[in-house]
């Protein structure tokens, strides 16, 4: 028998049977439809976390300070006070650091800012001017803090645009007075919202001068006339020198802080590529273990078609011994039963595959569990693997029916009613 | 043509071997009609099955055409079927969700293909079907149907024809229609003609008649 004259046999068969056969491949239908919408449903939140971070900058590094250790215990990064300001504007060196092309040094202080009778909890950030480009924020109106309030150590302060609607409303704040930490603060600025998730938003954050943020926010003070930062943005030319710029970076931060050749830096670079693969991974993790449950319904739905094969297979002994006697050969059945059990799931995934792109497109930028809306991407790869998982199971679950089909003596099938 | 010589099977019931026919010598001519007739239990279904090349002889030899079944495997039998015998049942055993003409076209498509429509409607021609060859076995009369198991059973121009029971389930108009093609057969292509029955009436009709009793020929 040649291969079309085979599947039309199985379509025929099938067909005889239509709801039984429909009921059977339900189980694949829904088994790839769930790995397809799934898996876009991971893929599609995977790159709207990565693009968030991308909208930020990828060509930028992030240095922390060392972790101090105290008697074993090694605290977090950061905790310790080995970068200041100084480092920060010793990176800025065209000769030293070709890579480097903007440098903005940073301090975080947790602050409640209050205005007549409204407060609110934010993250305030010691920054300098530089900050503005190196992190790609925006000015709403106003303006942001600049090289005079750094010198004068200014009471000036810029508000992410959450904050400023918890304090302000729709009045506008420029020129306002509000009072952080019992200091009467000066607002300057509103920064256009960048939406998304908490944490990597700026929207929730006030911004006031890195040199007020020390010397007047701070309890523990200088340290032989240094100011000391937590963290250092450093922003390079591209994506391209990153590497070159952690070199030269690391370079000019070993000799300032006069470490030995042998010894350990006390300050930690992380780019925001790496933030990024890491973050991949996990994702990654979660989108494989999402494909995997669904994986699960896949063999659920072949186990299914196994048992309608076997019960087909009993039903139609009598078709067997006919056939058989008619010169169909051991081979002959075999194929006949494992094709109509690899069309059944072949058709189940075909059907699955077309609903799943369904689904998925109709998640797509659907706001359904709080304020955050879907995203999805279907993915080819997914869908034809999907239709070839779904092909192999119906051959697989198939083989035990056929075998039990083409192993029947003529005689007894023909005499079976 | 057809040969078998001192044919014994035997048959495993539980513990006990049943011997259902106990040394069988017959032959065939080409071109003969012959009818067996017995009792049920004669071994008469026995011997037909090993005739068709269904089944295989315990002991003994059976030449077809010059090949000796007896020593066959499975995938050789399958091919002696598909070839040399056309098989004709009392319950027509057509397949019921299928055409006249797909039924007619099955022993075609597990051999040679060439022309299948066509070698296929020209063997509902011999039946007098052709007008009713899109018609389901479901939609035909008791005679019709197994007048296309007679088409389904010469679609390969077989050397023999095997009819267990042809006309059991029939009437009589119908009978003698079937047992009229079945002779026209014989005489127009010289087929040889293999009748298993009980009905005398039906046996009669043949040139030769075999009895078998308690798995042996009497005559």
């Amino acid at each position: 028998m040649i291969y079309l004259e085979i599947i039309k046999v199985a379509f025929i068969s099938l067909s005889a049977n239509k709801l039984r056969s429909i009921l059977a491949l339900l189980g694949i239908v829904i088994g790839v439809t769930a790995v397809i919408s799934l898996m876009a449903i991971g893929k599609g939140t995977q790159e709207r976390i990565t693009s968030r971070i991308q909208e930020l900058g990828t060509n930028l590094l992030f240095i922390k300070a060392g972790a101090t250790t105290i008697g074993g215990f090694t605290g977090q990064a950061g905790s310790s006070s080995s970068l200041t300001f100084k480092d920060a504007k010793a990176l800025k060196d065209p000769l030293f650091a070709p890579s480097v092309i903007e440098v903005a040094p940073e301090i975080t202080i947790r602050s409640q800012l209050v205005f007549g009778r409204k407060n609110t909890n934010v993250t305030i950030m010691g920054v300098t001017p530089q900050h503005l480009s190196v992190r790609n924020l925006e000015i709403d109106s106003g303006m942001f803090i600049s090289s005079p309030h750094i010198e004068t150590y200014s009471e000036v302060i810029v508000l992410g645009s959450q904050v400023s609607e918890d304090l302000f409303g729709f009045q506008d704040p420029i020129g306002e007075h509000i009072r952080v930490n019992g200091k009467r603060f000066y607002v300057i600025g509103v920064l256009k919202s960048q939406g998304g998730s908490a944490w990597t938003s700026n929207d929730g954050r006030a911004f006031i001068p890195l040199t007020t943020a020390f010397f007047r926010m701070q309890k523990q003070k200088v340290s032989g006339g240094n100011i000391n930062v937590e963290t250092i943005n450093v922003q390079t030319k591209d994506l391209e020198v990153l590497d070159d710029a952690i070199n030269e970076v690391s370079t000019i931060l070993r000799l300032r802080h006069q470490i030995g050749n042998d010894d350990e830096d006390d300050f930690n670079i992380t780019s925001q590529e790496q933030t990024i693969e890491t973050l991949r991974e996990t994702t990654n993790t979660f989108v494989v273990f999402l494909g995997a449950i669904a994986g699960i319904s896949l063999i659920v739905g072949g186990i299914g078609i196994m048992n309608i094969m076997l019960v087909s297979v009993t039903e139609r002994t009598k078709e067997i011994g006919i056939r058989k006697a008619m010169g169909a050969k051991k081979k002959d059945i075999l194929f006949q039963f494992i094709s109509e059990a690899t069309v059944l799931s072949f058709g189940g995934g075909f059907l699955g595959v077309v609903l799943g792109y369904l689904v998925s497109n109709g998640l797509n930028g659907q706001a359904i569990l709080g304020q955050e809306s879907f995203q999805t991407v279907f993915s080819l790869e997914v869908a034809i693997l999907s239709l070839a998982v779904s092909a192999a199971i119906g051959l697989f679950f198939g083989i035990y029916p056929a075998a039990r089909a083409a192993k029947l003596h003529p005689i007894e099938a023909l005499r079976f009613d | 043509m057809l040969d078998l010589k001192n044919i014994k099977k035997n048959y495993r019931m539980g513990v006990i071997d049943v011997e259902v026919l106990r040394g069988i010598d017959l032959s065939f001519e080409s071109g003969e009609t012959v009818s067996i007739v017995g009792p049920s239990g004669s071994g008469k279904s026995t011997l037909m099955n090993i005739i068709g090349c269904l089944d295989v002889p315990t002991e003994g030899t059976y030449f077809l055409d010059g090949h000796n079944v007896a020593d066959m495997n499975e995938n050789q039998l399958a091919d002696i079927r598909n070839s040399k015998v056309g098989f004709v049942f009392q319950t027509y055993n057509l397949l019921p969700r299928i055409s006249a003409l797909s039924n007619v076209e099955l022993p075609l498509i597990y051999g040679d293909r060439k022309n299948l429509r066509e070698r296929s409607m020209l063997a509902l021609e011999k039946v007098g079907l052709t007008h009713r060859y899109a018609h389901k076995p479901t939609e035909l009369s008791g005679g019709e149907q197994q007048r296309v198991g007679i088409a389904r059973a010469l679609v390969k121009n077989p050397s023999i024809l095997l009819a267990d029971e042809p006309t059991g389930n029939l009437d009589s108009k119908s009978s003698k229609e079937i047992m009229d093609i079945i002779k026209n057969l014989n005489k127009e292509s010289g087929i040889t003609v293999i009748l298993v029955t009980h009905d005398l009436s039906v046996a009669k009709q043949a040139e030769r008649i075999v009895s078998i009793r308690d798995g042996k020929i009497v005559n």
